[in-house]
């Protein structure tokens, strides 16, 4: 009897962590901080977005791509004479935005070098051999172990402990999060603005380059039907090139802003729950749809902070993933539809 | 640009012709040569031999840990291997396994049994079909609404269930104890004696070669045994013939009659509760889980050894979980191999990353692992395949003997049973028909 007993507390307890006086009363706050984290997941999401419209491929290896990209720009600010403290750099204004300009360069060129490089190595040779779509999926899979496990073991031999090992990185802080104004009763910090408007130019920069340049229009055309682009005269391979690259410098960039916010989450094992959010970001739009990824970044950042407003910090990862299974469940083509040669991209 | 190679050769696989001659034995004489084999493994804790015994840890606990790890490998490989869905979450199902234990048998738990009408001495063989149930269960839930789905979202979405259930571990801490897990739970009490008060199974066991370590792995192959000949009798019946042909090509099975989305479904359940089996003997043999057991990155070692050993041979992937296991082992500890002075526990540390690159190393040049599964003749029978296969073998003896010289030259695409081999969809050609830049 004492098993049927017990299970009244556990019960009520999951009941009471309904807090939906919390969700209310912080709405625009919650609101403001699920944006910041939702134009991350957009920017990460267009990498799977990308991929997937033009190879049908799901790019598990991304989220490591991102991860190499926090630790990009936070070498690329060792590089400049920074070393980790436990205060706040205090530079100005000017030289600050300078600075993370040239850290998130840096995240970029590391994840974009990381994101062709194992399109180069680990999936050319698949698609040489016509490989059916599982085989891809295991080859990220290794290649996810092979770049978690290098920044875990080998990259801080490589730079004398300094980078990588079992711990997170010792944070190194430029800007100090100062309310600048309230928006319906909510701080907005300027680290937020930063990260929102950053978000946004790349995402208006990426949507431009795909439906105006001539390489955007390439990557449309192969995603719509590779052989005929291929008659007319479109390059498959170097496609496939820019759009891993674009991913990858995406990824990179998201990185940086991801480490504004979150300091201390520079660490080998950091990009996986991350890849796997913005993923369901991407589903959630429409993967494969470049707008789609971006709407349901935010979507997804949003929800997930109501989500841990009203169920409890620890089940904010809950709710992205139960999110994602109910969205494949019930409309599994996302809510922009799938197809990036479809779309108005 | 690339052109396969279109001659016929016969694929030849690791002992591919050690593998034909057990084929043709008679199954009296395959018993007697697989009997005591099997014993001579049982026996490897026992003997211990040098240089194969482990040095960092207990070679009883490693084999133990084998064992399990082989009943994960047969399950995973059911789901993966015969029946070609990509499951990423297969951790859930040995967590869900292990903590049901855990919850019916620890005393930290609200559901504990055994402080009121159940003895702790038989608790454990209570709690195991129990976890098999509600394992089999879980699998009922997650396959339900998720198996309409296909390929790789499949795969994310048991990715996910998987995280969610080490998170629903870590985060009901009333009920499962939260990150301070479930101690001092229930394990077979037998085989009291005066220096071993709590029997053979007790982790309190440690007089080696007959410690606790040995104990579990003795019964993790007799287990191994009766899930081996369930799970083979399945793959030749019709649920088994189901599996594969929905594994090589979905809507020609739904076509040609095959109710794919239960036998699917059949897979899952069956697989699950292989791995709820494997957690019940993990729960019982370590008496203490906690969530970070069950991280997702686990479920990623587990699908290592089932691709490793090669998917849908039941032996092979036996073989993977031995390599998963017991290398990383093999090096912890160890500072010198063979006069050679290594430094093996860093060579244990950098696991994952030798099996990434396996996997990928696997995945270019040896898709279907390192000891492919055959299609046999499951219509005509065993006898008709054996001698299918030698006639093909003498054959490719006669016309090109060099060509079955390199027997683990993995890039042979083609196969003299072509229509039957699991290897088919390699030759299909690329579509990038465009010469590349």
């Amino acid at each position: 009897m004492s098993a049927v007993m017990t299970v009244g507390p556990a019960v009520s307890s999951v009941v009471s962590a309904f807090n939906v006086d919390s969700l209310t009363h912080n709405f625009w706050a919650l609101t403001i901080d699920g944006l910041t984290y939702g134009s991350i997941y957009a920017l990460v999401a267009v990498g799977y977005t990308l991929v997937y419209g033009v190879l049908r491929l799901i790019n598990f290896a991304h989220s490591e791509i991102f991860m190499l990209g926090m630790f990009g720009q936070y070498a690329t600010l060792m590089l400049l004479g920074f070393t980790p403290r436990g205060d706040v750099y205090t530079e100005g204004t000017l030289l600050t935005i300078v600075y993370l300009g040239i850290a998130m360069l840096g995240g970029m060129a590391v994840s974009g070098g990381a994101a062709v490089g194992l399109e180069r190595v680990a999936y050319r040779p698949l698609r040489k051999r016509g490989a059916p779509s599982l085989v891809f999926l295991i080859t990220a899979i290794g290649a996810s172990f092979i770049l978690q496990e290098f920044v875990h073991f080998v990259l801080p031999k490589l730079t004398n402990q300094k980078l990588g090992g079992v711990n997170a990185q010792q944070p190194i802080r430029l800007v100090e999060p100062t309310v600048q104004f309230t928006f319906l009763g909510a701080d907005v910090t300027n680290v937020e603005i930063v990260i929102v408007v950053a978000a946004i130019l790349l995402a208006v920069a990426t949507e431009r380059f795909i439906t105006l340049t001539k390489f955007g229009r390439g990557i449309r055309a192969v995603a719509q039907d590779p052989v005929t682009a291929t008659l007319m005269g479109v390059s498959r391979e170097r496609v496939i090139m820019l759009t891993f690259l674009i991913g990858g410098l995406l990824a990179g960039a998201a990185a940086l802003l991801y480490t504004l916010r979150v300091p201390s989450g520079i660490i080998y094992s950091g990009g996986f729950i991350l890849g796997i959010k913005a993923f369901s970001a991407a589903v959630l739009g429409g993967i494969g749809n470049l707008r789609g990824a971006l709407l349901g970044g935010l979507l997804l950042g949003v929800m997930e902070l109501y989500g841990q407003a009203l169920f409890g910090t620890e089940w904010r990862d809950v709710v992205a993933f139960v999110l994602l299974i109910l969205v494949l469940m019930f409309r599994p083509t996302g809510i922009l539809g799938e197809s990036l040669g479809r779309a108005r991209a | 640009m690339s052109i396969e190679k279109t001659q016929p050769t016969l694929h030849l696989g690791v002992g591919d012709k050690l593998r034909l001659w057990w084929d043709a034995l008679a199954r009296p004489a395959q018993w007697g040569i697989g009997v005591p084999f099997i014993v001579l493994i049982a026996l490897l804790p026992v003997l211990r031999p040098p240089v194969i015994t482990t040095v960092g840890t207990d070679f009883g606990s490693v084999l133990a840990q084998f064992g399990m790890y082989a009943l994960l490998a047969i399950g995973l490989n059911v789901v993966v291997g015969q029946t070609g869905l990509l499951d990423l979450g297969y951790v859930g199902f040995y967590a869900i396994g292990a903590y049901t234990v855990g919850l019916l048998t620890s005393p930290d738990s609200p559901w504990n049994l055994t402080d009121d009408w159940l003895s702790r001495d038989w608790a454990w063989l209570f709690a195991v079909p129990i976890a098999i149930g509600i394992t089999a269960i879980s699998g009922l839930i997650l396959g339900t609404p998720t198996l309409r789905l296909r390929g790789d979202y499949l795969a994310i979405v048991t990715l996910g269930f998987g995280e969610i259930v080490r998170l629903l571990a870590d985060n009901l801490s009333d009920i499962t104890g939260g990150g301070r897990g479930l101690s001092q739970i229930a394990y077979p009490v037998v085989g009291e004696s005066a220096d071993k008060p709590n029997g053979v199974f007790s982790a309190g066991n440690t007089s080696a070669p007959l410690n606790s370590g040995t104990w579990w792995f003795w019964l993790s192959i007799v287990l191994i045994i009766i899930v081996l000949l369930i799970v083979g009798n399945l793959e030749r019946s019709r649920v088994g013939r189901a599996w594969v042909a929905i594994r090589e090509d979905e809507d020609a099975a739904e076509i040609m009659g095959v109710p794919t989305f239960k036998f699917k479904l059949w897979a899952f359940l069956i697989g699950a509760s292989i791995g709820g089996l494997s957690g019940a003997l993990y729960a019982g043999q370590v008496q203490f889980v906690v969530p970070t057991t069950f991280n997702v990155i686990n479920s990623m070692l587990f699908l290592c050894a089932v691709v490793l050993g090669g998917q849908g041979n039941k032996l092979g992937v036996i073989l993977g979980a031995f390599i998963i296991v017991y290398l990383p082992n093999f090096f912890l500890g160890r500072t010198e191999l063979f006069g050679i002075p290594i430094n093996g526990d860093d060579i244990a540390n950098y696991k994952y990353l030798f099996f990434g690159l396996a996997l990928v190393v696997l995945m270019i040049f040896r898709p279907q692992g390192l000891f492919p599964a055959r299609q046999k003749l499951l219509t005509y029978g065993r006898g008709i395949y054996v001698a299918t296969r030698q006639a093909a073998l003498a054959a490719a003896n006669a016309v090109t003997p060099a060509a079955v010289a390199p027997a683990t030259s993995g890039t042979t695409t083609s196969d003299a049973d072509a229509p039957l081999t699991k290897d088919a969809p390699l030759k299909k050609k690329a579509d990038d028909t465009e010469g590349d830049a």
